[in-house]
């Protein structure tokens, strides 16, 4: 136990240095961007007095070092700090936007994951024959066409012609469950369709690799069904590069699902992040990428230490 | 029909077989065999690889491993014939009224899954019992099977147990469903000789305590004649001869069996060791990186020109340790490693390319040692322009030369390792080695992965080249009929120790140390009756103590 101990508290520590170097990375990316923040909220017209006043004011003219370790030191603390442009604390506006963000992804990847298991599971079943083949090229087409096209293709077809779901996916804390859910329909269908494909065929390629094994052939002179010998004694050797697959995955449906938000008109981090960047208001575009950044880290983290969780010799020394 | 258990009809297997640089083309494996097997008896199929052994004991399963297919034929079970049967009555009858103990264990437990639930799991499929009573059952197999904690070993995952346990519990996963009939595929081959004895011992009771019939597959036909009521010799895909284990062993009809029978008996007078070993490690500790223990302790041997030191020993005992240590390739902690009479670098890093030339190395796995994108020439070639800066017409005639040398034509030449057989690969193994003209040829191991005739025709050659070349042969084995073949000194190892060594007379004569005698009285062989007489020796024995 101590070296499974040892290395579950190494990959933490490992996530967190990195989630420290990646935050020295967006504050110091976030500075060289062109654009000028005091200009933007006063537009172009004022008066370099103006503007002087309002760097001032904002703390601008602070060395980057000094500002850089006031914003970590809040951060530590839980403040991400005020927006420029509307001076409200960006935590209290974020958190919402986080819940939505995190609610959509959280359905897309409840239909999404245990679906391109199930496929891939399937493909290697009749693999190289046309159930195999059909899987492949659909979800190969659908993850080749841009997720934003096949927004607008699901909202003509099923929002307007079939009138299903809605178009629009506003959601609000009065909705029921049910109404939510309705309303995310089409954003739900379109990330799946995004995610589906990279995840069934690690999946496949996974399964398959392991299908070799002696111990497959054991499994079928047992009488196991070709189903049985793949769910039962193939997967559970699969596991890790599976999981790693479907973390990164995970990640992108919080992250990248910046363009779909948008289309839906979505409330999201998403919306809010481009909202923001266009106003040049560099404390929240920091705070929205730092917390892109620590879902990525830290579903990836999840990945590793499921895989070395998933390795019975590490889980049961000798 | 009579009522013999399982009725093997004229059975014709093929394969498609995708030849490098040619189209695929289809074999026959196996051209009409037959043969009966009644209730309870024993029948061990011999012969060496490439006879079919294999895919006929998975044929009475009708299973065919990769591309393999039964062509024709019938094979009657209890009664039915299951050649014809669709895939859903295969799977009532495999795993339930016929079952398979595979070579390696190791490879075909499940490493994800406990031992408990790997064992009953076909039997609970085939809802012949239920939890219950297949868990008890397993554990009354593990305990007739002589497993340490027969109650708790089935929690256990499979890299818990040792390769022997191991291999055992595949004979209780076989076992556990109560089949008509069990194939024994090599269930011992990747043993070493004293863990082998146990478990042919338990694997013996086993069938006679549960009256099952058994097909029992192997190469070694000392040990089948352990184990088995009937013996049939298979070459090539064809039946040589079908007998008693009796008739066969010990009034073969066909040459060929004969060839087999005496295989073993190839003799060998030791010579004396000389004045001036060419090669001698003094005192050699050695550890490998990243670790605290040593895995060689205190080792020393001498080696002759012209000669062969021998050395034996179970797996983990640190024979090839030992061998990297020589070549500088796990440099020692401590000890000295002397040529003729200068002292080597420990590390391979610190010796100078004549040093290198003149110690050689010969692998167990001949496919992996050569690259299979390199034509035969090339990979004898190589060390000919390495060490001796040979180019064009004058490495030709070299590799001409020693082409002839390992007994293969100049035509080889532009032959990819894939298209030569096992034997063959090994001989320009040889080859190369010999190429650079060495004064020590370390040979680990080289004759395992062969067939017993093709592995005597190698040793032969190694003899021969020996008495030409006047090389010494540092020959790593775990094999003791061919220590007997080959050696003039034997080293014996035990967990990284040399615990006896002298020359071949001295080692093998009388007074034993308790280790060099279970080694040496665990050898099988070919008599009926010598497991018993082992078994109950060895019970007196511990009892006597």
């Amino acid at each position: 136990m101590p070296l499974l101990l040892k290395l579950l508290v190494q990959r933490i520590a490992l996530g967190l240095l990195l989630l420290l170097m990646v935050s020295v990375l967006i504050f110091w990316g976030t500075n060289i961007l062109p654009g000028d923040v005091a200009q933007s909220i006063l537009g172009q017209s004022a008066t370099p007095e103006a503007l002087a006043n309002i760097r001032e004011e904002l703390g601008l003219n602070e060395p980057a070092l000094s500002r850089y370790f006031d914003w970590l030191g809040g951060l530590v603390q839980g403040d991400l700090g005020t927006a420029l442009t509307s001076g409200q604390d960006i935590a209290a506006s974020l958190g919402s936007r986080l819940k939505n963000t995190l609610f959509l992804a959280f359905w897309a990847a409840v239909v999404a994951v245990p679906l391109a298991i199930f496929l891939g599971l399937l493909a290697v079943r009749y693999r190289e024959r046309w159930p195999d083949k059909l899987i492949s090229a659909v979800t190969l087409a659908s993850i080749s066409v841009p997720e934003f096209l096949i927004g607008y293709i699901l909202m003509y077809f099923v929002g307007v012609k079939l009138g299903w779901a809605p178009t629009v996916s506003m959601i609000h804390d009065g909705m029921s469950l049910g109404q939510k859910l309705s309303s995310i329909a089409l954003p739900v269908a379109v990330l799946t369709m995004v995610v589906l494909a990279h995840m069934m065929r690690m999946t496949r390629a996974a399964i398959l690799n392991v299908m070799q094994s002696a111990y497959i052939e054991t499994a079928e002179l047992k009488g196991l069904t070709s189903f049985q010998v793949i769910a039962r004694h193939a997967l559970p050797n699969s596991i890790a590069p599976i999981v790693n697959v479907v973390m990164l995955n995970l990640a992108y449906l919080v992250v990248g699902v910046v363009v779909v938000e948008v289309v839906f008109t979505y409330p999201g981090m998403g919306q809010y992040l481009v909202d923001h960047v266009s106003k040049r208001d560099v404390p929240v575009v920091q705070a929205c990428g730092l917390i892109f950044a620590a879902v990525y880290i830290g579903l990836n983290m999840v990945a590793d230490i499921v895989s070395i969780l998933a390795n019975p010799r590490l889980r049961h020394p000798k | 029909m009579s009522d013999a258990l399982l009725k093997v009809r004229d059975l014709k297997i093929g394969a498609r077989v995708y030849p490098p640089g040619e189209k695929p083309r289809d074999i026959d494996i196996v051209h009409g065999v037959s043969f009966d097997l009644e209730k309870g008896k024993v029948l061990g199929l011999i012969g060496e690889s490439g006879a079919g052994k294999s895919t006929i004991g998975l044929a009475t399963m009708a299973y065919g491993r990769g591309g393999v297919e039964i062509t024709g034929g019938e094979v009657w079970v209890n009664g039915r014939e299951i050649l014809g049967t669709s895939l859903k009555d295969l799977r009532q009858l495999r795993g339930t009224e016929v079952t398979y103990v595979s070579q390696s264990a190791a490879a075909s437990f499940n490493p994800a899954k406990k031992i408990m639930e790997q064992v009953i799991e076909a039997s609970i499929h085939a809802s012949k019992f239920s939890k219950k009573d297949a868990e008890a059952r397993a554990i009354d197999l593990f305990t007739r099977l002589g497993l340490p904690d027969p109650e708790t070993i089935g929690d256990r995952y499979p890299h818990q147990v040792s390769g022997g346990q191991l291999q055992r519990c595949m004979t209780a996963l076989a076992l556990c469903p109560e089949p008509d009939l069990v194939v024994f595929d090599e269930p011992t081959t990747a043993l070493d000789v004293t863990t082998q004895i146990d478990v042919l011992m338990a694997i013996k009771k086993a069938i006679r305590d549960t009256g099952v019939a058994a097909l029992y597959i192997t190469h070694d036909l000392a040990v089948v004649a352990q184990v088995s009521d009937e013996i049939m010799v298979l070459r090539m895909g064809d039946m040589v001869e079908h007998g008693t284990t009796d008739q066969i062993i010990n009034a073969p009809k066909e040459e060929y069996t004969s060839d087999l029978v005496s295989v073993r008996s190839r003799k060998h007078e030791g010579k004396p060791p000389s004045d001036n070993p060419v090669l001698t490690i003094e005192h050699v500790t050695a550890r490998y990186k990243g670790t605290n223990f040593d895995v060689l302790h205190d080792v020393s041997m001498e080696l002759h020109a012209g000669q062969t030191l021998a050395v034996v020993g179970e797996s983990g005992s640190g024979k090839s340790t030992t061998a990297r240590v020589m070549t500088g390739l796990l440099p020692a902690r401590e000890g000295q490693i002397v040529f003729e009479d200068r002292t080597l670098s420990a590390d391979l890093k610190g010796r100078a390319r004549d040093d290198l030339r003149e110690i050689q190395m010969i692998y167990q796995m001949a496919d992996v040692a050569m690259n299979p994108r390199q034509t035969v020439g090339t990979i004898i070639g190589r060390p000919l322009e390495f060490y001796f800066g040979m180019r064009g017409a004058e490495k030709h005639k070299r590799i001409d030369e020693l082409l002839d040398d390992i007994e293969m034509g100049a035509e080889f030449k532009d032959r990819y390792p894939a298209e030569l057989s096992g034997g063959q690969k090994q001989r320009v193994c040889i080859a190369r080695a010999l190429a650079a003209k060495p004064k020590v040829i370390i040979c680990d191991e080289v004759t395992s992965a062969l067939d017993p005739l093709v592995a005597e025709d190698i040793l032969k050659l190694l003899h021969n080249l020996q008495k030409r070349e006047q090389v010494a042969y540092l020959f790593i084995t775990h094999d003791l009929a061919t220590v007997r073949a080959i050696a003039d000194s034997i080293a014996v190892m035990y967990q990284g120790r040399v615990v006896r060594y002298g020359t071949k007379a001295e080692v093998l004569s009388p007074p034993f140390d308790d280790y060099t005698d279970l080694l040496l009285s665990s050898v099988p062989e070919m008599r009926l009756g010598w497991l018993e007489e082992v078994v109950e020796h060895r019970k007196m024995e511990s009892a006597g103590n």
